[in-house]
C-alpha cells in the first residue's frame, strides 16, 4: 500500500532515490539541497538502501563520480543546486555526450554574485544547452515522482540521456506538504533493474569510454544528442501514460488550465505554478477570459504542444525566474523559436520575476497582466518586463 | 632446450599503434605499468584481466582514444582532466556493488594531478577507494605545448617559463606529491622512474595488491617536451635517479619516519645507520643530467641557477632524512 505523508521536497527527492535503487550516489551538501544526502546518508546507515553512498569533496567530483560509476554500468543519482551546479557544469556535457542515464535532483537556487540561497531556475536553466533532459516540479509529490519518471526516460535505449528535475529552493524543498510514497513493489515493476547495453568497464568486454574525437566524428557524437532528446519527447509521453497507469497521477509535458476560451494564457514553471492557476481563477471571477499552462518539461522542448497552445491564446504571457541577457528569459527564445514560422501567432509578452527568492504576488501579477492586455488591445508594450522591481534602491 | 622466463608478462594492454611521440617514456611508463597491474591482478584474483582504467585528460589521454580506435585492451574511461581519481572512486563504487573482483587504475599527468586534479586525487585517497593512482610525472603540461605545471622543476624552459633578462626558467621549486599523498596515509606511496623499470614494475605490483588506496609517482622522460634526445629516455631519466634529482622511495600507511629510500646507484656512496639511509655522497653531478636536456640549457651560462638547484635538491632530500652532498662538475 502506498504512504501518505507529509514531507519536504528534499525528502521527496531522497525517498525518490530510495525506490529508485540506485547502486551509486555521490554527492555534496549545498543549500538548500542538503537535506537529500544527509536523508540518503540515514537510509544507507539504517540499511534501507544498499548503494555506496560516495562522500565527495565537491560538486564537480561528486558528477565525476556519477559518470564513472555510469560508465561502469549502474544507476546512479546526485543531488545540488546553484554554485554546486555550476561547479559540475563540465561534467554535465560529458556525462550527456557519453550518454550516461545519471538523475540529478536540483533545488533550483539563484546564482552569485550577490551570494543567495532562495529560489530562481538560472541554476538549472543555464545548462539547458548541455543535453540533458530537464523536469520542473510544481509541489513535493511531482518531485518524488518526476525523479522516478527522469530514471525511466533517461535509461530508455531510445534516449540514453541523464536527466535533472528542479524544485524550488525553500517554497519545496523546505516545504512540508503531503505525499504519497509509492510501494517498492511497484516502483520495482515500473523501474526494472537497471541492465545498460552499451555502458559497462567489464574487464570480460573491455571497451573504451570518453574517447576524443576528431573534426570527422564530433558533430555526428553531438548529433545523436539532439537525435536523443528528440527520441525523448516521445519516450516521455509513454512514461507518463505508465506512471498514470501505475500510479494514477497524470503528466503532461505542458499541463493546461481553463485556456480554452482563453484570451491571455500564463506560462511558467515549477511552484509558481500553483500561484498561478489561483491567479487565473481570481481573473476569471472578474470575467478576464485568462488561462495558465505548466511546463513539466523544459528539454526536451514541448515545441509541439507549445504550438496548440499557442493556438488557443491571443497573447502568450511567459511568467519565468531567470535571465538570458538581451533575450529577456529563456522561455521567451523558446518560445519565439517554436512559433516564428507560424502564419498566425498570438503576441509574446516576457516577464522575469521571483529572481533570488522574490516572492511573487498577485500584486505582480496584476502588473503583469495590464502589459498583456495592452498586447491583447493592440496597443504598445513591451516585449521584456521585470516584476516588481524595487526602483528606488536601483 | 630450457626457455626462459620472461621477465615480464607478455601480455600487452597498452597496445601498439597509439599516437605518442617517439621516445615517450610516458607510453615507456603506461606500458610497464598495466603489465604489472596484470601479473598483480592474476597473483591476487587469478583474473589476469581483473582491472579497469580511469584516466585524465593528457598526452597519453589523446594519444591511446581517438575514435573509432582505441590503444586500449582493458576497459578504460576518460571523464576529463582532473577528475581521473573522482571517476575512479566512481568506478571503484560501482564494481563494488557489482560484486566485481578487481582493482582501479587511474591515471594522471603532472597537470592532472599535481595542480588542476589534486583536490579530487585528497578527496579519493581519504576516502579510502580500492585506487592505484599513478602520476606519470612528465615535468610539464606536454599536451597543450609544453607549459610549466607545479611539478616543472627548478631552472627548466617551458612556454610559459621562459629564460630571459629578467627569468632563469621556472622559478619555483618542484612540488612534490608523493609526500602529499603520503600524508594522508594511505597504505602505499611510492616514487619510481622509467630509468628503473624492474623497481617501477615491482612498485606497481605492491601499489596493485595493497587494500586500499596507493599512489605512484613515475618519472618519465618526454623528448617533445625536454628537447631531448629520443633515444635517450631510459638513459637520461637513470641519470636522474644517479645524480640525485630523482629520489626513489616508499612510504607505507604514511610513516614518515620509515620512508625506505633507495641507493641510487652510478657509484653513489650510500651510509646507512640500523639499514635505514641517512647520506648519500653522489659522484655524478646532476650537469651531466641537465646537459642531455635542451629545457636547462640556458642554466649552463647561468652557473649560479644550477648552485640553486643543487640547494634545493639537498633541501629535497632533507625532508626525506638524508644528508646528501652533490657534486661540481670537475673544471
Ligand atoms: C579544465 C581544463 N583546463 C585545461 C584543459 C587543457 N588541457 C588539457 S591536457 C592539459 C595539460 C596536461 O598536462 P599533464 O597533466 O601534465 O599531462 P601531459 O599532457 O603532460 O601528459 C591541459 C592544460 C582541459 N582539458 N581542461
Ligand atoms: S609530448 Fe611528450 S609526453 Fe606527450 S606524447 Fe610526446 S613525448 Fe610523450
Amino acid at each position: 500500500m502506498p504512504i501518505r505523508t507529509v514531507m519536504k521536497a528534499n525528502e521527496a527527492a531522497a525517498w525518490a532515490a530510495k525506490l529508485a535503487k540506485p547502486k551509486v550516489i555521490a554527492a555534496f551538501p549545498i543549500t538548500p539541497s542538503t537535506l537529500v544526502p544527509e536523508k540518503i546518508s540515514e537510509f544507507v546507515a539504517n540499511g534501507e538502501l544498499d548503494a555506496e553512498f560516495i562522500k565527495v569533496e565537491s560538486e564537480h567530483s561528486a558528477i565525476s563520480a556519477c559518470v564513472g560509476a555510469s560508465a561502469a554500468g549502474v544507476r546512479t543519482f546526485t543531488a545540488t543546486a546553484s554554485q554546486g551546479l555550476a561547479l559540475m557544469h563540465e561534467v554535465i556535457f560529458i556525462a550527456a555526450g557519453m550518454r550516461l542515464p545519471i538523475v540529478v535532483a536540483v533545488g533550483n537556487r539563484a546564482l552569485s554574485a550577490p551570494i543567495n540561497i532562495w529560489n530562481d531556475w538560472q541554476d538549472s536553466i543555464s545548462e539547458r544547452d548541455t543535453g540533458w533532459l530537464q523536469f520542473y516540479a510544481e509541489n513535493n509529490q511531482e518531485a518524488l515522482d518526476l525523479i522516478l519518471i527522469a530514471f525511466k526516460v533517461a535509461e530508455d535505449e531510445r534516449v540514453l540521456l541523464p536527466a535533472m528535475v528542479g524544485f524550488d529552493a525553500f517554497i519545496l524543498t523546505h516545504t512540508v506538504e503531503p505525499v504519497e510514497i509509492p510501494d517498492q513493489e511497484a516502483v520495482d515493476e515500473f523501474l526494472g533493474e537497471y541492465e545498460p547495453k552499451y555502458a559497462y568497464l567489464d574487464p570480460a568486454k573491455p571497451i573504451t569510454q570518453g574517447t576524443l574525437a576528431f573534426p570527422a566524428h564530433y558533430m555526428e557524437a553531438r548529433y545523436t544528442v539532439w537525435e536523443a532528446n528528440e527520441n525523448a519527447k516521445k519516450v516521455i509521453d509513454e512514461v507518463f501514460a505508465e506512471f498514470e497507469k501505475r500510479f494514477g497521477r497524470k503528466y503532461q509535458k505542458v499541463e493546461e488550465y481553463r485556456t480554452d476560451d482563453a484570451e491571455i494564457i500564463f506560462v511558467t514553471m515549477g511552484s509558481l505554478a500553483g500561484t498561478v492557476k489561483e491567479y487565473v481563477d481570481h481573473l476569471r471571477e472578474q470575467g478576464v477570459r485568462a488561462g495558465a499552462a505548466k511546463l513539466t518539461v523544459y528539454r526536451p522542448f514541448p515545441t509541439e504542444e507549445v504550438r496548440e497552445l499557442a493556438k488557443k491564446a491571443k497573447v502568450i504571457a511567459l511568467l519565468e525566474k531567470n535571465v538570458t541577457f538581451s533575450v529577456g528569459g529563456a522561455l521567451f527564445q523558446d518560445f519565439s523559436r517554436a512559433l516564428v514560422n507560424l502564419d498566425e501567432r498570438p503576441k509574446v509578452v516576457d516577464f522575469i520575476l521571483g529572481l533570488g527568492g522574490r516572492d511573487v504576488t498577485f500584486k505582480d501579477l496584476d502588473e503583469a497582466l495590464e502589459i498583456a492586455q495592452k498586447a491583447l488591445n493592440g496597443e504598445e508594450f513591451d516585449e521584456v518586463n521585470w516584476i516588481g522591481l524595487r526602483k528606488e534602491i536601483l | 632446450m630450457a626457455v626462459r622466463k620472461p621477465p615480464i608478462t607478455t601480455r600487452e594492454y597498452w597496445a601498439p599503434g597509439h599516437a605518442a611521440c617517439a621516445g615517450c617514456g610516458c607510453a615507456t611508463a603506461l606500458k610497464l605499468a598495466t603489465k604489472a597491474f596484470s601479473e598483480a591482478m592474476e597473483e591476487k584474483y587469478g583474473d589476469p584481466n581483473a582491472f579497469a582504467i580511469a584516466q585524465a585528460t593528457g598526452c597519453m589521454e589523446v594519444v591511446s582514444a581517438v575514435f573509432p580506435y582505441t590503444a586500449w585492451k582493458v576497459p578504460w574511461v576518460h571523464v576529463a582532466f582532473e577528475n581521473a581519481a573522482a571517476a575512479a572512486s566512481g568506478v571503484e563504487a560501482a564494481w563494488k556493488k557489482l560484486g566485481r573482483k578487481g582493482k582501479i587504475l587511474a591515471i594522471g599527468g603532472d597537470g592532472g594531478t599535481a595542480d588542476i586534479g589534486l583536490q579530487a586525487l585528497s578527496g579519493m585517497l581519504e576516502r579510502r577507494h580500492n585506487v592505484v593512482y599513478l602520476m606519470y610525472d612528465n615535468e610539464a603540461y606536454m599536451n597543450t605545448g609544453i607549459q610549466r605545471s607545479s611539478s616543472t622543476p627548478y631552472g627548466a624552459w617551458t612556454t610559459t617559463s621562459p629564460p630571459g633578462k629578467y627569468s632563469i626558467g621556472e622559478d619555483k621549486p618542484k612540488k612534490w606529491v608523493a609526500l602529499i599523498a603520503a600524508a594522508h596515509q594511505i597504505p602505499y606511496v611510492a616514487t619510481a622512474s622509467i630509468g628503473n623499470p624492474f623497481d617501477f614494475v615491482r612498485k606497481m605490483k605492491k601499489a596493485a595488491k595493497v587494500d586500499g588506496p596507493a599512489f605512484v609517482q613515475v618519472h618519465c622522460t618526454c623528448p617533445t617536451g625536454w628537447k631531448s634526445p629520443l633515444e635517450k629516455g631510459v638513459e637520461i631519466a637513470r641519470l636522474a635517479i644517479e645524480t640525485g634529482v630523482w629520489p626513489l622511495f616508499e612510504i607505507e600507511n604514511g610513516d614518515f619516519f620509515n620512508i625506505k629510500i633507495q641507493a641510487p646507484g652510478g657509484g653513489a656512496k650510500v651510509k646507512r645507520e640500523g639499514g635505514k639511509i641517512v647520506a648519500i655522497e653522489f659522484k655524478k653531478p646532476i650537469e651531466e643530467y641537465l646537459k642531455l636536456q635542451g629545457r636547462f640549457k640556458h642554466l649552463f651560462k647561468r652557473p649560479e641557477a644550477i648552485d640553486e638547484m643543487r640547494e634545493q635538491i639537498k633541501a629535497m632530500w632533507k625532508v626525506l632524512g638524508v644528508d646528501v652532498t652533490l657534486p661540481k662538475p670537475e673544471e
